[in-house]
């Protein structure tokens, strides 16, 4: 815009567009990908090409479901330390009631939903009733998932791996949803990257365009001040950590039907990789700020760095480091973007 | 622009620390661009008209394992690996992660760049098996070692390299059931970990007239796996013998012992190292299981670089066992010397 409004109010600013877009949550983010995605393109021939593609793809899925989910959370004003062991409490679920038990695969798959749903309400409830930070009541959580997903297992097995969910009743048509691959290129990409498009799309629909979208933002920002507007906080935050365990039932799903195995020790420690890849993707640890797109670009970066190190052939004893140098790389490129963004806005 | 400047830094940091860590003998530059696999050499193996060492000079194999980073045992069996490919003149990859779905994720990306040859460890052999088999169609030869034997055939491998955790926990069983005991403890140091629940289950088939008890620690809080098998020591005096299934724990169990005031319990484990070593010439450990990893490591990049060169396989259909060999006070000595290498 020019400055050739003669009578305007001196109130107001006029904020480019291009600031305006420097202050979506998700820019830094989108940055971050592009750089990533360019060096590691320039450094591996096979990352960029079909195969390649699928093959990073495929990691960002599963992480941009659950990264998704927490980041409405976070936005939220709370976190879910019980989101990464809940896919393994989810996949042993459904290995234990339909290959161990013989019930058809999809009641397996429906009860385990039911049991997710009822742990995540239980962390929600908990939460709101005490008023306890949701980061110790999760982190319990997360501790007596852990021994139940081991002392349940062993208990009903007397091992600790489940197998054969392949070849229980209902398992075809299972597979074909949530675990297959679809080929383009010549290249397999997997279903779960459709999930992950659609999830990315459905929560950013929520959260831009509907009522309780609006609610998450204003619970996160200053829960006492939505309570006073007339914001039902309380199941606004119930709602959240339902969702984040939904999530972890799709995935852990996706995960057990994919594998047709389950391990008593799955998911244990990826809850904290879901935080970051919202946390790259622009969410804020204090709430009320943050993006479901950015989420998934979070996780996007993720999956590109953590197979990009494999294909450019860095030694793998410093794998962790290379990944850590390159998470903080992208958070900072965004912190970087976002104090740009809000300079121009005084 | 602060970012910019700080996106150069961050990466010229990353770049720098790449000279000075690569270790591997490829002509990898500064720039850590490595050559994004050979030039494929298809199904058949080399083309006629490349001589076998020039063929060996392109060759590539990949190792996946099923351990995470910073692994003891398995740094061995690396260490083994790219011993194999600087006698050999072949490049050799090492990659690991504990969670099946990512172990898969990393076969998938070796299938990807073409490798000559792949090296799976198959702790959960049905959950790599779409992404094993992918590796087969695609004509890559593959050997699987450490664990998951009795798949390895099934799954279109060449040949497995290990030993099996069942025999190995058998041999555990008889010698401790020899020396009489009664009531013996299995350590367990990885919730989920199959084949350590068949050490112990091949343990307890063998202690005739006694007793194995599974007792679950976690190997990345060895502090307080050391309580917990002191409490357990303390909390019941009929407990004559442990069995540790890996040398960090083993260790945690000679503190453990000496915390509770129980000299008496005998004490045997899986794996060595320099530490299990000394305490097996102090008396304090019974006997460590040796199933070499560093052959584990080595053998199958041997493997394939002559089924690459020579089309030759080894094996007849069999596993290749690299163990259970044991170590006590008699050979003790004799392994101190290779422990010091990263070779045993």
């Amino acid at each position: 815009m020019t400055t050739t409004a003669a009578r305007r109010d001196e109130r107001v600013v006029d904020v480019g567009i291009a600031r305006r877009l420097l202050a979506r949550p998700e820019l830094g983010a989108i940055i971050g990908a592009v750089i990533i995605f360019v060096f590691f393109a320039s450094q591996s021939e096979v990352f960029r090409a079909p195969a390649g593609i699928a093959n990073w793809l495929d990691p960002a899925s599963t992480l941009g479901i659950m990264a998704i989910a927490v980041a409405l959370l976070m936005i939220g004003g709370e976190f879910d330390l019980s989101s990464g062991v809940m896919t393994g409490t989810v996949g042993l679920t459904i290995g234990l009631l339909s290959s161990h038990y013989g019930l058809n695969l999809w009641l397996a798959i429906f009860a385990s939903l039911g049991l997710a749903l009822g742990i995540g309400f239980l962390n929600g409830y908990v939460t709101t009733r005490t008023g306890l930070p949701s980061f110790i009541i999760t982190l319990g959580t997360f501790l007596m998932l852990q021994g139940l997903n081991l002392g349940v297992t062993k208990a009903l097995t007397n091992t600790v791996l489940i197998e054969g969910i392949g070849r229980t009743q209902g398992y075809p048509l299972a597979q074909q949803l949530f675990a297959s691959t679809v080929s383009i290129a010549g290249a397999e990409f997997r279903i779960t990257i459709l999930w992950w498009i659609a999830v990315t799309v459905l929560a950013t629909y929520v959260l831009l365009r509907t009522r309780q979208g609006n609610w998450i933002f204003a619970v996160g920002g200053d829960a006492r001040s939505a309570r006073n507007v007339g914001v039902p906080a309380a199941k606004t935050k119930i709602a959240l950590f339902m969702t984040t365990s939904g999530s972890a039932w799709l995935v852990g799903t996706m995960v057990a039907l994919r594998l047709t195995t389950v391990q008593a020790n799955q998911g244990i420690g990826d809850e904290l990789i879901y935080i970051v890849a919202a946390v790259i993707g622009g969410c804020l640890l204090t709430g009320g700020f943050g993006s479901a797109v950015g989420a998934s670009l979070g996780a996007l970066i993720f999956g590109m760095t953590s197979q990009g190190i494999v294909y450019v052939g860095w030694d793998s004893d410093w794998f962790k480091f290379f990944l850590g140098a390159m998470l903080l790389l992208a958070v900072l490129a965004n912190h970087g973007v976002r104090h740009y963004a809000e300079q121009g806005r005084k | 622009m602060l970012t910019t400047k700080t996106l150069f830094a961050m990466f010229a940091m990353v770049q720098l620390s790449l000279v000075g860590c690569s270790k591997e003998s490829s002509p990898a530059g500064g720039s850590g661009a490595a050559s994004t696999g050979p030039s494929a050499t298809g199904a058949t193996g080399t083309t006629a008209e490349s001589t076998p060492a020039k063929a060996a000079k392109n060759l590539t194999f990949a190792l996946v394992s099923h351990a995470n980073a910073g692994d003891k045992f398995w740094d061995v069996v690396k260490n083994g690996e790219e011993q194999a490919g600087k006698d050999l003149g072949v490049k050799v990859t090492y990659q690991g992660s504990g969670d099946p779905q990512k172990q898969a994720q990393l076969i998938d990306v070796a299938v990807s760049q073409k490798v000559d040859g792949l090296i799976v460890s198959m702790a959960n052999p049905e959950a790599l098996r779409p992404s094993i088999q992918k590796a087969v169609q695609a004509g890559i030869p593959v050997i699987t070692i450490n664990s998951g034997a009795e798949k390895s055939a099934d799954l279109g491998a060449m040949t497995h390299v290990g030993q099996t955790e069942k025999v190995a926990g058998e041999a555990a069983g008889s010698r401790l059931a020899k020396k009489g005991l009664k009531h013996v403890l299995c350590v367990i140091h990885e919730a989920g970990n199959v084949g350590l629940e068949e050490r112990c289950a091949g343990a307890k088939s063998k202690l005739e007239g006694g007793k194995v008890v599974n007792l679950q620690v976690s190997v990345s809080d060895l502090a307080s796996a050391t309580s917990t098998i002191a409490a357990k020591l303390q909390s019941d005096p009929s407990i004559d013998g442990a069995l540790t299934l890996n040398n960090a724990v083993a260790g945690a169990a000679v503190n453990a012992i000496a915390q509770a005031n129980r000299p008496t319990v005998t004490l045997a484990t899986f794996d060595v190292d320099a530490t299990i070593l000394q305490n097996i010439s102090a008396g304090k450990i019974f006997f460590a299981i040796d199933q070499q990893p560093y052959l584990q490591g080595y053998l199958p990049v041997t493997f394939l670089n002559l089924y690459r060169t020579n089309g030759t396989t080894v094996g007849g259909g069999q596993p290749v066992l690299t163990g259970p060999g044991f170590i006590d006070k008699a050979n003790a000595e004799l392994v101190q010397k290779y422990i010091q290498q990263g070779a045993r």
